[in-house]
Formats: C-alpha cells, sequence, structure tokens
C-alpha cells in the first residue's frame, strides 16, 4: 500500500546495503506521502465561506447606559455593556500592578462608554454570567464565570479565579455613534 | 518458516506479548511468493491502495456533508468551492471508485485466465466475490449521496429492482425506503450504510489475505510451489513491485482527477434531485453497465415469470454463479496458457462483458455499433447468453474435452525456459 | 514489461470506450459543434477579460430570470476583481435579511459575503413569470450538460426565426436546433450590442455568447486552474518517483531468475 520503501531490516546481511538510490527513492516517496497528507489536513481548517462571514454590525442605540446586550460573532457571544460613570472610574483607577494580566482600561475601548469583549472566559471556554439584568457580576461588578469561579472587572479583567487572562478584544470600529461593526 | 528473533528491546516486549510483529513479518516480509508473477499480480495489492485511499478521503468528505434532502447537494458543492481542498479530496473520492472497480476487474479476470479459483483457492475466491458484492452496494449507496438527478433515479430504479420479488417485493421495497419514495429516510439510511460498509470491506479483505496466505499465490503456470527455488521472500521483491505499480496506477489516477475529473461521471448528477422529472437517459455508472445490460435483456417472460423477476434474477445470477465456478470449471490445469480451446473462450468472455458494457450505456432501441437491423437489445441479449454459457456450458465442457499443453514440472523449470527462449 | 504496458494501455482504452459511450447517449437534438476555449487542454487557463464580458453579460440579460446560488459576490475575486469592486458590485443589489428586533424581514445593500439573490422568490414564482416553465440556475450549467460549453453556446446562438416547415411550434415557444426536442420557452436572449463592452471587443451576439459561457464554466468550475496547475506538478513528480521505483525494483530483481 502507501508504504515507502523499507530499508531491509537487520535480519538479512545480504540487503544491508542502502546504496544511494534505494535512499534518495526513499525520501521523495517519504516527501510524497508528506505532501499528499496535506489537502486532508487542510481541509479540516476554516473555509472560504466560514472566513467570509467573520464580521456583525450591531445596533448600540437600544442599550440603556447600565445594561448589556450578547450578539453572536463567529459562533461566540461577544459582550457590549453601556458602562457607567462609576464602572468607567472603577475601570480606569485599579493599579495596573493589581492585575492578573495588567492592561490599561483605555487599551481596552475606543469609547469610554461602550464595553466590547468576547463572552468566552479564558480559562475553560464556559459563557460568563453578568450580562443579563441581575446576573450575578462577581467581586468586581463585571462578570462571574459559574465553571471555575473568576471574576472580571468592569473592563472584563480578570482578578481573581483560575483564568490566565482577560476577556478578548475583538477587533471593531464604530461605523456611527450608535452602530459598530465586529471583526 | 522458524519465529525470528528480535533484537530490539521494544518490538521484543511487544511482540512476546501480543506476536503481532511476528504476524507482519511472516505475511508481509518473508511470506514466500512465486518468483515468476506478472504485473498482473499487482492488481490485488492495488486495490487495497485504492480502499484505504477511498477511507481516507471520505472521512474527510463526510466531515463536511450534510445528509439531508434539503441540503446534501448544497454541501457537496460548498466542498467543491469553498473548503481547502474540497474540490481534490471529492475528485479523488469521485474518480477513486472507479480506479476500485478498474482494480478489481482487472485482478478478477486475472484470477479466471490463471485458474486462480480452482482448489485450494476456493475460499479465498469466495471471499473476492463478497469483497465485489460489497463494493457494488458502497458505491451505489455513495452515488446517491450528492443528490443529483441521477443520485434520486439512480436509487429509484435499483431500489425498485426489490419489488420484482411475488408478495414480499412491495413492502421490502417500502421498508428500504424508508417511506413511500426516496426521500430523506432514504438518503439517511444510505449514508450509515456507506460509512459502514468500507470497513466491511476493509474486514473481509483482512480474511482475503488470510486466506491467501495460507494457501500461497497462484502464478501464471498455476503449478503450485515445490521447492525453494521456486519462490521469493515477498520483501523486498514484491514490495519494490508493487511500489512501481502503484506509482504507474497513480499517474493514471491522477490523469483523471486533475485534467478530467467528470470524465467517468454523469452530467446530470450536477442537476439538484427533482422528484417531478426522470432524466431522458439513465445510465448506471459504467462499473454496473454489464450488469444492467443483463438486467434489461431480459423482457421476456418464460414459465409465466414475469420479465421484471427475471431481469432481476439474471442480474444476481449473473454475480452469484461466480461462487459456484471452482466446481463449474473441470480442467485439471489452472492456467490457461496451458488450455489451447479455453484460452479462446476467455478472450470471447472479456469482449462480451465489454459488449454488455457497450449495451447498458445506450437505449435498448439503439442500433448496435450503428450497424442498421441489430437493435442493442438483441445485442444484450445475445452476450447474456453467451456470459451464461460461458460458465455454464464452456467451463465444464471444454475442461473435459481439451487436451491441455504439458506443464513445466515446477516454476523454476518454467522460468529457465523461458529465460532461454528471450 | 512489454506485457505490462500493453495490459495498461488496453484497460486504459477500453475504459475510456466503455465511457464515452456512456456520455454520448444524447438526446435527439444535433450535436452542438465543438468550440475552442481558453480553458481546454493540459495548459489552459481562463481570461480574466473575458470572464468580466461573461458576467456583464450575466448581469444584464440573464440575471432577469436566471439565479446563480453557488456563487457569491466573494468569489468575484476569481474572475479578476479587487475587493473593493467587489463591495461595490455587491452594495448594487438588494438582499433580504433578517428577523430585525421587530421581528420582520428587511432588505439591505449586499456585502461580499452574499450570494447573488434569485431573481424570484421561489420555485412556482419562477414558473408563473415564465409560462410555467422554471428558468434553470446557471452556477453549475457548463457542467450539467453533456459537452457543456459547447452545448450552451450552441444554444445561445442556435435559435431559428422561423421553424423550419412541418415542425409544430407551440404557443409561447421557441425554436432552437439544440435544445431537446426544438422548443425551448427562452426567447432569443442575446443580440448584436446586447451589453456594452468597455474594452473594444466586438459587441456582437456570438461575442456575447461566448463571454457568457466563459463566465459560466467559471461558475462551474471555479477550481479550474488550481487544479490543472496541481495536475501538472503531481504528475511529474509521479514520473520522477515511479522512474525511481523501477530503477530500485531493477536493482532489487537483478539477481533473480524470474
Amino acid at each position: 500500500m502507501s508504504q515507502t520503501v523499507q530499508s531491509s531490516g537487520d535480519h538479512n546481511p545480504d540487503e544491508n546495503r542502502r546504496d544511494f538510490l534505494t535512499l534518495a527513492t526513499t525520501a521523495v516517496g517519504v516527501v510524497g506521502t508528506g505532501m499528499a497528507l496535506w489537502p486532508f489536513v487542510d481541509s479540516m481548517n476554516p473555509s472560504k465561506d466560514v472566513l467570509a462571514l467573520a464580521s456583525v454590525e450591531v445596533n448600540l442605540s437600544n442599550i440603556p447606559v447600565g445594561q448589556a446586550i450578547k450578539v453572536m460573532w463567529r459562533g461566540k457571544p461577544v459582550f457590549i455593556r453601556h458602562r457607567t460613570e462609576r464602572e468607567i472610574n472603577e475601570a480606569e483607577e485599579v493599579a495596573l500592578n493589581e492585575l492578573v494580566d495588567p492592561q490599561a482600561d483605555d487599551a481596552r475601548v475606543e469609547k469610554k462608554e461602550w464595553l466590547i469583549v468576547v463572552g468566552v472566559c479564558t480559562h475553560l471556554g464556559c459563557i460568563p454570567m453578568g450580562t443579563a439584568t441581575g446576573e450575578a457580576r462577581g467581586d468586581y461588578d463585571g462578570w462571574y464565570c459559574p465553571c471555575h469561579g473568576s471574576h472580571y472587572d468592569t473592563s472584563g479583567r480578570i482578578r481573581r479565579g483560575p483564568a490566565p487572562k482577560n476577556l478578548e478584544v475583538p477587533t471593531y470600529t464604530f461605523l456611527t455613534d450608535t452602530s459598530v461593526r465586529i471583526g | 518458516m522458524s519465529a525470528p528473533v528480535w533484537n530490539n528491546k521494544v518490538v521484543k516486549w511487544v511482540d512476546d506479548r501480543l506476536p503481532i510483529i511476528s504476524m507482519l513479518h511472516h505475511s508481509a516480509y518473508e511470506y514466500p511468493t512465486p518468483k515468476n508473477l506478472s504485473y498482473m499480480w499487482n492488481f490485488g495489492s492495488l486495490a487495497g491502495f485504492v480502499l484505504v485511499t477511498m477511507i481516507l478521503s471520505g472521512i474527510f468528505l463526510v466531515m463536511n456533508y450534510t445528509p439531508h434532502t434539503s441540503m446534501a447537494f448544497e454541501s457537496v458543492e460548498r466542498i467543491m468551492r469553498d473548503v481547502n481542498y474540497g474540490w481534490l479530496i471529492r475528485y479523488i473520492h469521485m474518480n477513486g471508485a472507479s480506479m476500485f472497480f478498474i482494480a478489481v476487474f482487472i485482478h478478477i479476470f486475472r484470477g479466471l485466465y490463471y485458474g486462480s479459483y480452482k482448489a485450494p483457492r476456493e475460499m479465498l475466491w469466495w471471499i473476492g466475490i463478497l469483497i465485489l458484492l460489497a463494493m457494488m452496494a458502497t458505491a451505489f449507496m455513495g452515488y446517491v449521496l450528492p443528490w443529483g438527478q441521477m443520485s434520486f433515479w439512480g436509487a429509484t430504479v435499483i431500489t425498485n429492482l426489490f419489488s420484482a420479488f411475488p408478495v414480499i417485493g412491495d413492502p421490502l421495497v417500502t421498508w428500504l425506503w424508508g417511506g413511500f419514495s426516496v426521500d430523506n429516510p432514504t438518503l439517511n439510511r444510505f449514508f450509515s450504510l456507506h460509512y459502514l460498509m468500507p470497513f466491511v470491506i476493509l474486514g473481509l479483505v483482512v480474511l482475503h489475505v488470510w486466506a491467501l496466505h495460507s494457501v500461497r499465490s497462484n502464478n501464471p503456470t498455476g503449478v503450485e510451489i515445490k521447492t525453494p527455488q521456486d519462490s521469493i521472500p515477498f520483501h523486498p521483491y514484491y514490495t519494490i513491485k508493487d511500489l512501481f505499480g502503484l506509482g504507474v496506477f497513480l499517474i493514471f489516477f491522477s490523469a483523471f482527477v486533475f485534467f478530467a475529473p467528470d470524465f467517468l461521471g454523469h452530467p446530470d448528477n450536477y442537476i439538484p434531485a427533482n422528484p417531478l422529472v426522470t432524466p431522458p437517459h439513465i445510465v448506471p455508472e459504467w462499473y454496473f453497465l454489464p450488469f444492467y445490460a443483463i438486467l434489461r435483456s431480459i423482457d421476456f417472460t418464460i414459465f409465466g415469470i414475469p420479465a421484471k423477476l427475471l431481469g432481476v434474477l439474471a442480474m444476481f445470477a449473473s454475480i452469484v454463479i461466480l461462487f459456484v465456478i471452482p466446481w463449474l470449471d473441470t480442467s485439471k490445469v489452472r492456467s490457461s496458457k496451458f488450455r489451447p480451446v479455453y484460452k479462446w473462450f476467455f478472450w470471447l468472455f472479456v469482449i462480451d462483458t465489454f459488449v454488455l458494457g457497450y449495451c447498458g450505456a445506450k437505449a435498448p432501441d439503439d442500433y448496435f455499433m450503428g450497424i442498421e437491423g441489430l437493435k442493442v437489445i438483441v445485442m444484450g441479449q445475445l452476450s447474456t447468453l453467451y456470459y451464461f454459457v460461458h460458465f455454464l456450458v464452456v467451463m465444464p465442457l471444454v475442461g473435459k474435452l481439451e487436451r491441455p499443453k504439458p506443464l513445466p514440472a515446477s516454476i523454476s523449470e518454467s522460468v529457465l525456459k523461458e529465460g532461454a527462449n528471450a | 514489461m512489454r506485457k505490462f504496458a500493453l495490459t495498461a494501455m488496453a484497460a486504459a482504452f477500453a475504459l475510456t470506450a466503455l465511457a464515452g459511450t456512456g456520455a454520448k447517449a444524447a438526446g435527439d437534438a444535433p450535436v452542438p459543434p465543438s468550440q475552442d476555449w481558453s480553458w481546454d487542454g493540459l495548459f489552459g487557463t481562463y481570461d480574466r477579460a473575458q470572464l468580466q464580458r461573461g458576467f456583464q453579460v450575466y448581469k444584464n440579460v440573464c440575471a432577469g430570470c436566471h439565479s446563480l446560488r453557488f456563487i457569491a459576490f466573494r468569489n468575484l475575486q476569481g474572475i479578476g476583481f479587487n475587493e473593493d469592486q467587489i463591495k461595490a458590485i455587491a452594495a448594487d443589489y438588494e438582499i433580504e435579511d433578517g428577523p430585525n428586533d421587530d421581528g420582520d424581514m428587511f432588505t439591505r445593500p449586499g456585502k461580499p459575503s452574499d450570494y447573488f439573490p434569485s431573481p424570484f422568490a421561489n420555485e412556482k414564482a419562477a414558473a408563473a413569470s415564465n409560462g410555467g416553465a422554471i428558468p434553470p440556475d446557471l452556477s453549475l450549467m457548463n457542467k450539467a450538460r453533456v459537452a457543456g460549453p459547447d452545448y450552451v453556446f450552441g444554444l445561445l446562438t442556435g435559435y431559428e426565426e422561423e421553424a423550419p416547415e412541418g415542425f409544430d411550434l407551440s404557443e409561447g415557444k421557441h425554436y432552437n436546433h439544440y435544445f431537446p426536442g426544438h422548443q425551448i420557452s427562452m426567447a432569443p436572449p442575446l443580440y448584436d450590442e446586447a451589453v456594452e463592452y468597455t474594452d473594444g471587443t466586438p459587441m456582437t451576439m456570438e461575442q456575447h455568447a461566448r463571454d457568457v459561457v466563459a463566465f459560466l464554466n467559471w461558475t462551474a468550475q471555479p477550481e479550474l486552474e488550481a487544479r490543472k496547475s496541481m495536475g501538472l506538478k503531481v504528475i511529474l513528480f509521479l514520473i520522477v518517483l515511479t522512474a525511481m521505483l523501477y530503477a530500485v525494483k531493477r536493482k532489487i530483481w537483478r539477481d533473480v531468475e524470474h
């Protein structure tokens, strides 16, 4: 079948001559087999239609101050929080050396009142609570992941628990004051 | 064949507990093989290679295929257009089916020519026929999956074959369909079985190779291995010969995949299935054409058995008859090389299958090769007749009446003689 | 070796003959004459300018009735448009989307990831607007007919103003040489200067047909160029590898009388 030319093994002294021709043929065969397998491997990467759907537009005008929504982007939820003055201050006033994954708030937002983060816990991929009104928001007023107890602050940064990193900020652009394109 | 001694500690440790390495060593390395095998003996390993290729490409296709009537066609087009190298994988799978049948048909004709079915290789031959049957079922169900016009109508026509059986026919077809026509339940079960069958084939191939290794390979002389001089170890002699054959075969395979990927297919299968319109010419894939011709040839009634049922029985019989040829062939000699009369009948039979294939592709009322007055249906009937006469009359009679040429005393002797003549 | 080559050739030939007979089981219409296409042969490729002209013909003539449902605007990259051109082309189309927050469907300008919208809401609407005949989707047309490109070209250019003497043409049908049965519901779609070319290509009916067939061949086989160029490399590689394997085989078998 598709095995390449094998060396003659250790048992038959007559066939121990691994001459150049056999070696070269084996090498070419191995390389060819490897190249033939690549298309199969690559077929499991995102296909062209999946890559083409990588952006979504969101209308922000219906989100009152202090509330948040979830939208779907690339099959994952994105949290969009209309932050209150107090939440913005909380996020900005934290000293960077207190953070597990130090990052300033203004590096994580384009407009202060809008926090946009990918709603997937950086620990093992659960969806943190705290978006809908009344849900537990953890000890730092942001989000709380029920799976393993990670607490995120009002800038989506990890403050306590097993998660290693802050909630990811997707690339986005504001098309107008009240509409944003994610991706 | 003494058990080999393993120097490598890990190999030894494993082999002491599960002698799989010794087994592989026996069967793929030191297996004593006749030294006079021609290139006609390459097609077994080639068929094995194609089987692996089909399973591999199939597994990756399934990752993107949706077995639902509303999405099957679309998902196949998505594979062709959006999935990375999807077109390549699908074309390999599509053409691989044809390559599989090419390799297996040549393999079978080789067995017929050299009498490889004769004692003590009957079990080997039987398992081979079972593999052929499993392949036919797999290929048929696979062809349904893209849910094009030919998929749908092929499925409809072939499943309707079973309605020919009295009493149980109609309930049987309804059961096969899971409804009152070929529809989503049918597609789903065909998909399930199409994924299962290749592994059944793989299991049968293991049995086939097992049987082969216990009775040893036949060879062009049909004379068994008698002395150690008659055989050589499988590796490296036949591994390298098989690999060279594989290289040639892959060039042939690639020519289809890259330069004529739809040549062996049917354009109608690029039209989504439509239960309201039958394509004007329903033609099965080329590898079913001879059998299809046999089915269609029976347009008459015998002893009150309707033509429809007779046709179906004839088609099934054309394969089932292969099971009994070890006993229909009365010759004392295996290889047709030494059978001056039978040899001609063998080639007549080969031509007969091609004529059947041609007839299967044409409309019944067309003229055969444009010959005025000779209808395809008539030619199909004559060929069908010879197909069965060959096995039921020619094989037993010629075996008894013919005087075979003298056989060489051994494989080595025949090799030396041919070497001297060359 | 000689015997082997003969066997292989015989098998290949027989197979070709057999498959050929299947493919030629055509209808009762005459076989359309074979044309020269830029993508024919081992090295054939598409002509981007021709594909773009063909797209123009599709957009201005065919798209009124025929969908192109497997083609997204983003795919037009394959006929040589850049990202901005594609965005502009997409934005010209109204795409139905939704439901919005009120639960209603709405239309918006197209995006590159959208597919070409169908001219009819559904098959019934298509049939109702076309005297009962549903205009087929064109994405795969060139693959879905025997000798696809030649057939589509023959069909587009094969109209007769008058049916031949004695031919019973039904009301609302048109006579076409290459359509099976000769009676086709589609009125002759192309005429001289049906579409305005800007690159100086003659605007004859035949040229329009040739260009749109090229475009439809691309919609049916967008992978064609990648496939052929990969094929050449693969086969060259296999020839080298097979020659090497043959040399090794000769060497290993050198001392065996066989």
